[in-house]
């Protein structure tokens, strides 16, 4: 019941409120002179430097929901949980110049979204627009899935009710609050808001792994608790604290296409395009793994919650377990009441973040790459601001709905499928950044030929529970391989896709089909701040190459 | 590959500007992490932890000092 949890309840509601204030006077928080313009509005006028970065971009990546999952895979299945790491870690080193390169780009021409940077190097909308809506595709599930993350909270404090409206009343409430905010003070107020998510995220997983190991009788007997709990279950034979030789490629392959993932998915970009120069992201990019550190952690609070007996609680059906609770109720149980509260706060809060910069990433790639390419060529940057704050409301309630009308299961579903399907766009985006070698129609293509054997694939996977999309483990056997071993279902289709991308190139060259003009030239990938070149308002999407200037 | 000719020579120095043999560096803790027989085991444990999961974490450490040093040797001096 409820009443059980009320200082819990309270303190979590004070520390909410707190965040709403905050962000709505984000609004005033190193305010423009005119709000009215989608880099304003939707970049925060592509002015933070490295700390708000730091903030926005952690806050940004290590999501309510990860925080959830991620220990909730480590209490169900072990070492593969911990894949989170090495992902976590590659992904820096990974993208360390790309990402500098694609904001140079961005800076000089004005590109709000990834598709933008597409239609002006390959001269071809149709490609953007396949990669606008891979991207609000995939961004979706992933702002329905920031809900599950609070309800977990908000199941464990006893909040629920009969009806369904009534289980999902405080987070409709939540998140009309959170639109409300977003729409006044754009990408301002989750940077804002990030400050206290990440302080008090900091503060709740160092209390945790010093307090939590000394009340469970030391890491070696969590571990050891973690290994007879995975020994004595029979049903998975995949799980264990180290991994066997089954699942290593399945785990590297997943670290590492998360990692080419990662930063293909908007809201990432978003983040990026808003620092101010190219040096605010290479620092990021040496300081950002600070969060992959407590995001290691956190995956422990998984071993903790089985050395300390956690049962989950019950899902939405009857005889299923909410594997999400883990963690609320391992704090429930070793926690005093106040600080439960402020770490179911430090979950509740971590999602909005990540929504409020994921709607906004998904508004701008509506309102760049559909609203001005295909409905209003002309729109001035004052309606483009005002599509964006239109479109990130819909987006909100659109992932509202899709958790209180769907099972949660069908946004997780999606999820795992977004991961793959960002992938195709690896390249377009991330290859396109170096080189125009690919055709435009090859990339297309290579794109079609990647979404369909990705989702196929998925869809051969099955669980103990479930006959399809049972996870991202693909048994090679299905190939015709004599073997037992699985891989990441991503990295096989990108691969394929970027096959298909190389040899229609070489087709179509052969039979000279037009390639279109290159909008960017070799020196835009190495503009930084203060460059004179920048392209102003209305010539941004401006086609045809500029004349070299000395 | 067939990249686009850098048709003016002004983009010659521009492109100096961002090549570095220190970048090849960033290759190892990109391939390090990945290689399972190194971290896939549960001797020597150190507090506690297994090396599975005490050398994984260490490996943050490799990422950071490798693209601080990155960073530090590549970073544009004096021009800005």
């Amino acid at each position: 019941m409820w009443r059980d949890h009320l200082t819990e309840i309270i303190v979590f509601t004070f520390l909410f409120l707190l965040v709403s204030v905050m962000g709505f006077v984000a609004a005033r928080w190193r305010a423009p002179k005119d709000m009215a313009h989608l880099d304003e509005w939707g970049l925060g006028g592509r002015s933070f430097g490295g700390w708000i970065t730091w903030f926005l971009v952690g806050g940004d990546l290590y999501t309510a929901y990860t925080f959830v999952a991620v220990p909730a895979l480590v209490f169900g299945a072990g070492a593969m949980g911990f894949f989170a790491v090495p992902y976590t870690i590659v992904i820096y080193p990974l993208v360390f110049l790309v990402l500098c390169r694609l904001w140079s780009v961005s800076h000089r021409h004005g590109f709000v979204t990834p598709a933008d940077f597409v239609r002006s190097r390959f001269d071809s909308p149709v490609l953007a627009l396949l990669v606008a809506i891979t991207g609000i595709v995939a961004t979706m599930p992933y702002i329905a899935l920031q809900l599950v993350g609070i309800e977990a909270v908000l199941k464990t404090m006893g909040v629920t009710g009969e009806s369904a409206l009534a289980r999902h009343l405080p987070i409709i409430i939540a998140f009309a609050i959170l639109a409300a905010y977003t729409y006044q003070s754009g990408l301002r107020a989750p940077a804002l808001i990030a400050f206290v998510k990440d302080a008090l995220i900091y503060v709740v997983i160092l209390v945790a792994v010093i307090w939590l190991p000394q009340k469970l009788g030391g890491w070696g007997s969590i571990f050891d608790a973690a290994e007879a709990k995975f020994q004595a279950t029979a049903q998975n034979p995949n799980d264990g604290i180290l991994l066997n030789g089954n699942n290593q490629l399945q785990y590297v392959t997943l670290a590492l296409g998360s990692a080419l993932a990662l930063f293909l998915y908007p809201h990432s970009i978003t983040g990026v395009l808003a620092s101010r120069n190219r040096d605010v992201i290479k620092r990021n990019m040496s300081a950002l793994p600070a969060y992959s550190l407590i995001l290691g952690l956190i995956a422990l609070l998984g071993y903790m919650a089985i050395a300390s007996g956690v049962k989950p609680l019950p899902g939405s059906k009857p005889g299923t377990a909410d594997a999400n609770t883990v963690v609320p109720v391992l704090f429930d149980q070793q926690f005093p009441d106040w600080f439960a509260g402020v770490a179911y706060a430090a979950i509740g809060i971590g999602a909005l973040v990540p929504a409020a910069i994921m709607s906004i990433a998904a508004a701008n790639l509506f309102t760049r790459n559909i609203y001005k390419e295909y409905l209003k060529r002309d729109a001035s940057p004052a309606q483009e601001a005002n599509v964006s704050k239109i479109t990130s409301l819909v987006v909100k309630v659109g992932a509202v709905a899709c958790i209180v009308f769907l099972d949660p299961q069908f946004s997780i579903d999606l999820q795992l499928i977004g991961g793959v399907i960002i992938l195709q766009t690896l390249p377009a985006v991330a290859l396109g950044l170096y080189t125009r070698w690919f055709h435009r129609t090859g990339l297309i293509v290579g794109w079609a030929v990647g979404m369909g054997l990705g989702m196929w694939m998925l869809y051969q996977v099955a669980s103990p529970t479930r006959k399809h999309f049972g996870g991202s483990a693909f048994p090679l056997s299905e190939f015709g391989f004599d073997t037992t071993r699985t891989i990441y279902v991503g990295i096989v289709a990108v691969a394929v896709n970027l096959a298909v991308a190389a040899l229609v190139t070489l087709a179509l060259r052969a039979a000279k089909v037009a390639e279109g003009a290159d909008g960017t030239t070799p020196d835009d990938y190495f503009a930084d701040e203060g460059d004179p070149r920048v392209t102003p308002g209305a010539e941004r999407d401006a086609d045809s190459a500029r004349e070299p200037v000395a | 590959m067939a990249a686009p000719e850098p048709e003016a020579p002004t983009t010659a120095p521009a492109r100096a500007k961002d090549h570095s043999p220190w970048n090849w560096l960033l290759f190892i803790p990109i391939v390090v992490p990945l290689i399972p027989v190194f971290f896939n085991g549960d001797s020597p444990r150190v507090f506690g932890f297994p090396r599975f999961y005490w050398l994984q974490l260490a490996y943050i450490l490799l990422g950071v000092s490798t693209t601080t040093l990155v960073y530090q040797m590549t970073k544009k001096r004096g021009d800005r």
